[in-house]
């Protein structure tokens, strides 16, 4: 089994990650970005009060953002000098390796309409199940037989909407409907 | 008792019957494996459920979040991991008890206590909806933003130690919702000129993202845990019966989870330590609790399974979810063309009554289906970490993709999935950003409908109810300010 290296401290409660000062910067200046858009995300009306304005409502999620954000920065910043644990470039390694899964997601979702729901779905987790660490004949096999149930769950029994692959157009026509309708 | 009647007629089906039994089967199972959990599973089955009559997509998910607490016992007791997060506390006297070889007493009498607690509050619910038919008539615009600016105010508080975090993330899931199309005058709102933004973001495709892909993406970089659960010997009924010894403290706890399952943002883990610190003070030996005492299991699990049945009042009765996965089921209604709200529980009330009288017999099922099946669902309990990653995530795709076939989806489903594992990693809330989105929605339309009959910011709280719910946000704020400045006190001196 692969073990992580960048694995960092759990957190138990009533304690706090050093990273969550990082977390808190970028939420603070994202606020800070999105509240110096007002004059050009939004459109201000000259007739109106500002409770009638179309931007009244960003506008009052965003100053919230932006003071509640503050007062975030700066307990993170209390807690990093007295009792947070953990360290960031673990922690930020971490969710950068996040990053690798998304995109396994993402080329996943962007097969299934060409080589068909059944096939990507099932060759998806075999490739997983491998990548994950899993190389025994029994694993792969559970890999496989997972991706193949999700999908006869989901697509031939409940009829869910994800279109047939472009795959299937070179299929004989009563199979071709087959798999378009089911799997 | 015509009303019964009606509701009976709505639920004798076999649709129905059937997606009551995966439902509550389903979620047993599901709530018996750590790292899933309901919300998870109603996230991924959410779009599936929009092509289902109302009451059938709704039994279904309703079987889910009401039963998952039951099978979320079982890692508690036997291996000292909460299947649910609601479960935690159950570990602390659970567990002691499995070490000590009374794995099937505790497990019993957890299943015994989330019985009792699950029942109850269906009972008291469905004893007081009459009056809450009567009351609900009451809320107009200005009551319902009212009440959903306390919800929000509670979301906040409730996070104790994380509250600024909360508000923070609250205020952004409002902003999200306020993205795109205005809905009076159409003018665009922070779209940045793109045009996939122009219909704002999605609230099932950012539940998904913040739930099931953080989920798949936290289970998938981190380790294994290979806890395997011990052989249970002996039958699993000696438990059932004991519960009923201790109704000083079953009732109570399943009083506090139906109050507090009420109370928008307040939910399980207020109940429960409530419940809990209830039967510490009753108890004549307070030492053993938390130590393998019964009282303990008994306080945790009747609290907890009596608030699913209580949290879906302010979604019923007012449109208002308290929580996330009333949150998400208040986009089934609306898929429905259901508003849920004051008319709701007064022009269809043999609807809410079946929703009840589901909710009712789940627990039953559930329980049957424990007494029988706890042991070959230990298999599934031990099922290795990141393989279940895999798996969320292929089941993922299913409910993101099969909303529009959007690429576009997937893609904001992987950001919000990315934020959501860093809060999960920091310990930050997610439940705030959800609220925030569908709170928020509510919020804004209610202002704008309350605002021409606003001449003076007296006139939001002239009429009872409002002014009611505004005392209650006023003694809301002052407590919790009064309760840091102790804090604060305490930790000085």
């Amino acid at each position: 089994m692969e073990n992580s290296e960048t694995e960092t401290v759990r957190l138990t409660a009533n304690s706090y990650h050093k990273a969550e000062l990082v977390f808190a910067l970028a939420a603070f200046l994202v606020a800070l970005f999105l509240l110096s858009q007002i004059g050009s995300q939004v459109t201000w009306s000259s007739n109106k009060t500002l409770t009638n304005q179309p931007g009244f409502w960003p506008v009052m999620a965003i100053v919230g953002m932006v003071i509640f954000g503050a007062g975030e920065m700066v307990v993170s910043v209390r807690r990093f000098r007295t009792n947070a644990e953990g360290a960031i470039p673990n922690e930020l390694l971490l969710w950068l390796r996040a990053i690798e899964f998304a995109a396994w997601f993402l080329i996943y979702v962007m097969i299934v309409p060409v080589a068909g729901y059944l096939f990507s779905t099932v060759v998806f987790c075999l490739l997983l199940t491998w990548r994950l660490g899993y190389r025994s004949k029994t694993y792969l096999m559970w890999g496989a037989l997972t991706g193949f149930a999700v999908v006869f769950i989901f697509k031939t029994c409940l009829s869910v909407k994800i279109p047939g692959g472009q795959v299937y157009e070179y299929l004989p026509d009563g199979l071709r409907n087959f798999m378009i309708l089911y799997f | 008792m015509e009303t019964l009647g009606s509701a009976l007629d709505i639920i004798l089906r076999l649709d129905v019957a059937l997606a009551l039994l995966i439902g509550a089967i389903g979620g047993v199972v599901i709530g018996a494996i750590p790292g899933v959990g309901p919300a998870i599973a109603i996230a991924i089955l959410l779009p599936a459920t929009f092509s289902l009559e109302p009451v059938v997509g709704l039994t279904l998910l309703l079987g889910i979040y009401g039963s998952a607490m039951y099978g979320g016992a079982i890692p508690a007791i036997l291996m000292n991991t909460p299947g649910t997060p609601v479960n935690a506390l159950t570990t602390y006297d659970g567990y002691p008890m499995t070490k000590r070889g009374e794995a099937p007493r505790a497990l019993s009498l957890a299943y015994g206590a989330s019985f009792v607690g699950g029942v109850i509050s269906v009972i008291c619910l469905m004893a007081f909806a009459p009056y809450l038919a009567k009351i609900a008539p009451l809320f107009g615009s200005r009551e319902i933003f009212l009440a959903t600016v306390l919800g929000m105010l509670l979301v906040v508080i409730a996070h104790r130690g994380r509250s600024l975090a909360a508000g923070a993330l609250l205020f952004f899931g409002i902003f999200l919702e306020s993205i795109g199309l205005e809905p009076v005058q159409y003018t665009k709102r922070y779209t940045f000129d793109q045009s996939w933004l122009a219909s704002g973001v999605d609230l099932i495709v950012m539940v998904l993202g913040l739930f099931a892909l953080s989920q798949a993406f936290v289970l998938l970089v981190g380790k294994d845990n290979p806890v395997k659960p011990p052989k249970l010997e002996g039958g699993l009924f000696s438990g059932l019966k004991e519960v009923f010894k201790f109704p000083q403290i079953a009732l109570p706890g399943a009083g506090f989870g139906t109050i507090m399952g009420i109370i928008p943002g307040v939910g399980e883990f207020t109940a429960q330590f409530l419940s809990y610190t209830w039967a510490q003070k009753i108890s004549p030996n307070p030492e053993r609790i938390g130590k393998g005492a019964p009282e303990g299991i008994i306080a945790s699990e009747a609290a907890n399974n009596a608030v699913p049945a209580a949290a879906m009042i302010p979604l019923l009765a007012l449109g208002i979810p308290g929580e996330a996965l009333t949150a998400m089921m208040l986009s089934v209604f609306y898929v429905h063309n259901i508003v849920p709200g004051p008319n709701l529980f007064r022009d269809q009330m043999d609807f809410v009554m079946a929703l009840y009288l589901c909710l009712l017999i789940l627990n039953f099922i559930a329980l049957l289906f424990l007494i029988f099946a706890t042991r070959p669902l230990l298999k599934v309990v031990s099922i290795p970490n990141r393989f279940l990653g895999m798996t969320i995530l292929t089941l993922s795709f299913v409910g993101v993709y099969s909303l529009r076939n959007s690429m576009t989806d997937c893609v904001m489903a992987a950001a919000f999935g990315l934020l959501g594992l860093v809060l999960k990693r920091l310990d930050l809330p997610i439940v705030p950003i959800i609220l925030g989105m569908v709170l928020g929605g509510i919020a804004e339309s209610r202002f704008r409908t309350s605002l021409p009959r606003i001449d003076t910011m007296f006139d939001w709280i002239n009429r009872p109810m409002a002014a009611g719910i505004f005392t209650i946000i006023v003694l809301v704020l002052l407590f919790h300010i009064r309760s840091l400045l102790r804090a604060r006190s305490a930790s000085v001196t």
